[in-house]
C-alpha cells in the first residue's frame, strides 16, 4: 500500500504536468510566450470550487465547467494578446497574471484573502473517491490529453502552429489565419490549466488567490523550458523533476525558487532547448545511430 | 487575360509616400518585370499586393475580384504566391514540411479539416512533384536552415507553387547568387511561367531582367516613370536619369 504522502506528491506531480502541457501548447507549438498561465489555472479552480461549494453543482460537472470558463476566457483574453509580440506579449500576459490575482484577492464575492473551503474529493458508487483513486482518474485524463495533443501534432492545426512559431508573416502568406490559430492555441492551452484548476481545487479541498500568482506562473514556465519546450515529453519530464526536487530535500522548499532561477539560467546557458529539445545532450544521445557527421553545417 | 489590375495605388508611412498613384496590370503566363531604384517601393507594392498592410488609396483587383482589404491568408488563399526579399523559410522546418504548410491552405480554412492527419500519401506525394520541380529532391528531409541561399530561394518557390497559384510574386529571386545559381533558378521561374502562371518579378540584374520580362514597369520614388518592352525601357530618358542621375 503506497502511503498518503506519496499519493499527494503523485497527485500534485500530475496536476502540474497536466499545467506544463498546457502551457506547451500555447508557447511551445504556437511560440506565444505567456508569463500569466496561473490565472486559467486559478480561474478554473475558483469556477470549480465556487459551482460546487456555493451552488452546489457535483464535481461531475463543476470540473468541466472550469475547463469551459477558461477556455473562453483565455479566448477572450487571447484577442488583446493578438496585437502584441514577444516581450510585449509576456508583459501583457504578466499583468493579465496580476489582475486575475487581485480580482479573486479583493473581491469579496471570491472569498477574499480567506480563500474558499468545503471543496471535497469527488463522489462515485455513492462514497468519496479515495486518493489513489483520484489519481488514477487524473491520470487518465491526462493521458487523454496527451493522445489528443499527438492527434494536434499531426495535424494541420500543429502544423499551422509550427509555421506561425517560425514566422508569423511567412505563414500569413501561405495562407495560414494567424489570428485564428493563435486564438486556438489560447483557448486549449487554458481550457487545459483551467481543468487542472477544477482537479487542483477538489484535491486540496481549500484554495486561496496566492496560489494562482506570478510565482506559479514562473514554476510552470520553468517546467516547460527545463524539460524542453515544444517537445511532447518534455514538460511533463521538467514537471516530474521539479515537482519531486522540493519534496526529496524539505531544504529545498524553502529556496525553491530560487533554485528554480539558478536551473533555468543554467539550462538556458548550457541546454537552451531543454532537456529533451531537439539540440540537447539526451536528444543526441538517442539519435547517435541516425545521426550523420557532415550533414550539418550552418550557413547564411 | 489580365489576373490582376492595380489602378492609382498609394501608400503613406506618416508622412513618407512609399507608393505615389501606381497603376498597371499584368496577364496569365506573363512575366511583369518591376524594377527602379533602391526604396523606389517596389516591395511596398508587393507588401501592399499580398495583405500585409493596406493601400491608403487606390484599388485593386485580383481576376475580377477586389483584394483591397484582405488579410494575407486570403489573398494567398486567392491564389497569389509570394517570395521574400530576404529569404523567409521556416527555418527549423525541413523542406517537406516547409512545402506542406503551404499546401495546407485548403485545409485552413474549416477547423474540422484542420484536425484532419497531414502525412498522407497523396498530400505527400504532390508536395514530391513540388520539391522535385524545385530541384530539391535529395534534400527533403533536410531543415530548411542548412540549405545554401539558392536552395532556400527555390524552396520558397516551391512553397508558394503548393498554393496553386493564379500569380506569382517575386522579390528579387536571383540577389546574393552565383551566375549559375542565377541562371538555374532563371530556367525555373521560365518553366513557371510556361505553365500559364502570371508572374511579377522585383529584380535589381538588368541581364535577368531583359531576358525574362517581355513588358517591364519602372518606379521611382513611389510612382511609375515608364512601362513598356526591354527595349523602350532601355533607351527611355526618365528611367536613365533615376538610375544615374541627371546630366549637369
Amino acid at each position: 500500500m503506497i502511503s498518503g504522502y506519496f499519493i499527494t506528491i503523485f497527485i500534485t506531480i500530475v496536476i502540474y504536468a497536466m499545467l506544463a502541457h498546457s502551457l506547451n501548447i500555447i508557447t511551445g507549438h504556437a511560440g506565444q510566450i505567456s508569463l500569466g498561465h496561473a490565472a486559467f489555472f486559478g480561474i478554473g479552480a475558483y469556477t470549480s470550487a465556487m459551482l460546487y461549494s456555493e451552488a452546489g453543482f457535483p464535481f461531475w460537472i463543476s470540473v468541466p465547467m472550469a475547463a469551459a470558463v477558461a477556455g473562453i476566457v483565455g479566448a477572450l483574453l487571447g484577442i488583446p494578446c493578438l496585437r502584441v509580440r514577444d516581450d510585449f506579449l509576456a508583459i501583457t500576459t504578466m499583468g493579465i497574471n496580476f489582475v486575475v490575482e487581485a480580482i479573486f484577492l479583493y473581491i469579496p464575492f471570491f472569498g477574499g484573502a480567506m480563500g474558499i473551503g468545503g471543496i471535497n474529493l469527488p463522489k462515485w458508487f455513492g462514497r468519496e473517491m479515495t486518493k489513489p483513486e483520484y489519481f488514477v482518474l487524473i491520470l487518465v485524463v491526462f493521458l487523454l490529453l496527451l493522445l489528443l495533443d499527438r492527434r494536434m501534432g499531426r495535424s494541420w492545426i500543429g502544423l499551422a502552429w509550427a509555421s506561425i512559431r517560425e514566422d508569423e508573416e511567412a505563414a500569413g502568406a501561405m495562407g495560414v489565419d494567424v489570428v485564428r490559430f493563435k486564438v486556438l492555441a489560447f483557448i486549449l492551452g487554458s481550457a487545459i490549466a483551467g481543468l487542472a484548476g477544477g482537479f487542483y481545487a477538489h484535491f486540496l479541498t481549500f484554495i486561496m488567490p496566492q496560489n494562482f500568482g506570478f510565482g506559479q506562473s514562473i514554476v510552470i514556465l520553468s517546467m516547460v523550458v527545463f524539460g524542453g519546450i515544444g517537445s511532447r515529453w518534455g514538460p511533463i519530464v521538467g514537471a516530474v523533476i521539479l515537482g519531486i526536487l522540493p519534496e526529496v530535500s524539505r531544504p529545498i522548499m524553502e529556496y525553491r525558487i530560487l533554485i528554480y532561477g539558478i536551473l533555468l539560467l543554467g539550462m538556458m546557458r548550457f541546454q537552451p532547448g531543454g532537456l529533451l529539445g531537439p539540440e540537447s545532450i539526451l536528444s543526441k544521445l538517442f539519435r547517435r545511430s541516425v545521426f550523420r557527421p557532415g550533414a550539418r553545417g550552418e550557413s547564411q | 487575360m489580365t489576373l490582376l489590375d492595380v489602378r492609382a495605388l498609394s501608400k503613406e508611412f506618416g508622412g513618407l509616400r512609399a507608393l505615389d498613384g501606381v497603376s498597371f496590370t499584368s496577364g496569365e503566363g506573363e512575366i511583369l518585370g518591376i524594377i527602379g531604384p533602391n526604396g523606389a517601393g517596389k516591395t511596398t507594392l508587393f507588401n501592399l499586393i499580398s495583405g500585409i498592410y493596406p493601400p491608403s488609396a487606390g484599388e485593386m483587383s485580383f481576376q475580377g475580384k477586389s483584394i483591397l482589404r484582405l488579410k494575407p491568408h486570403q489573398v494567398s488563399r486567392l491564389g497569389i504566391g509570394r517570395t521574400f526579399q530576404i529569404v523567409r523559410p521556416f527555418q527549423n522546418l525541413d523542406v517537406e514540411t516547409n512545402v506542406l504548410v503551404a499546401y495546407g491552405h485548403r485545409f485552413y480554412p474549416s477547423l474540422w479539416k484542420s484536425a484532419g492527419p497531414v502525412r498522407q500519401p497523396q498530400f505527400l506525394k504532390e508536395v514530391q512533384m513540388l520539391i522535385q520541380r524545385a530541384g530539391l529532391q535529395s534534400y527533403t528531409k533536410h531543415t530548411a536552415k542548412i540549405l545554401p541561399l539558392g536552395f532556400k530561394k527555390r524552396l520558397e518557390i516551391a512553397r508558394a507553387l503548393a498554393l496553386r497559384p493564379r500569380l506569382l510574386l517575386l522579390d528579387e529571386p536571383s540577389a546574393g547568387l552565383r551566375f549559375e545559381e542565377s541562371a538555374q533558378l532563371m530556367e525555373l521561374i521560365r518553366q513557371v511561367r510556361d505553365q500559364g502562371i502570371g508572374i511579377l518579378l522585383i529584380e535589381h540584374n538588368m541581364q535577368v531582367v531583359m531576358d525574362l520580362c517581355k513588358r517591364i514597369v519602372v518606379l521611382d520614388h513611389g510612382a511609375k516613370i515608364a512601362e513598356g518592352s526591354p527595349e523602350e525601357i532601355r533607351s527611355n530618358s526618365l528611367v536613365i536619369q533615376a538610375y544615374l542621375g541627371k546630366e549637369t
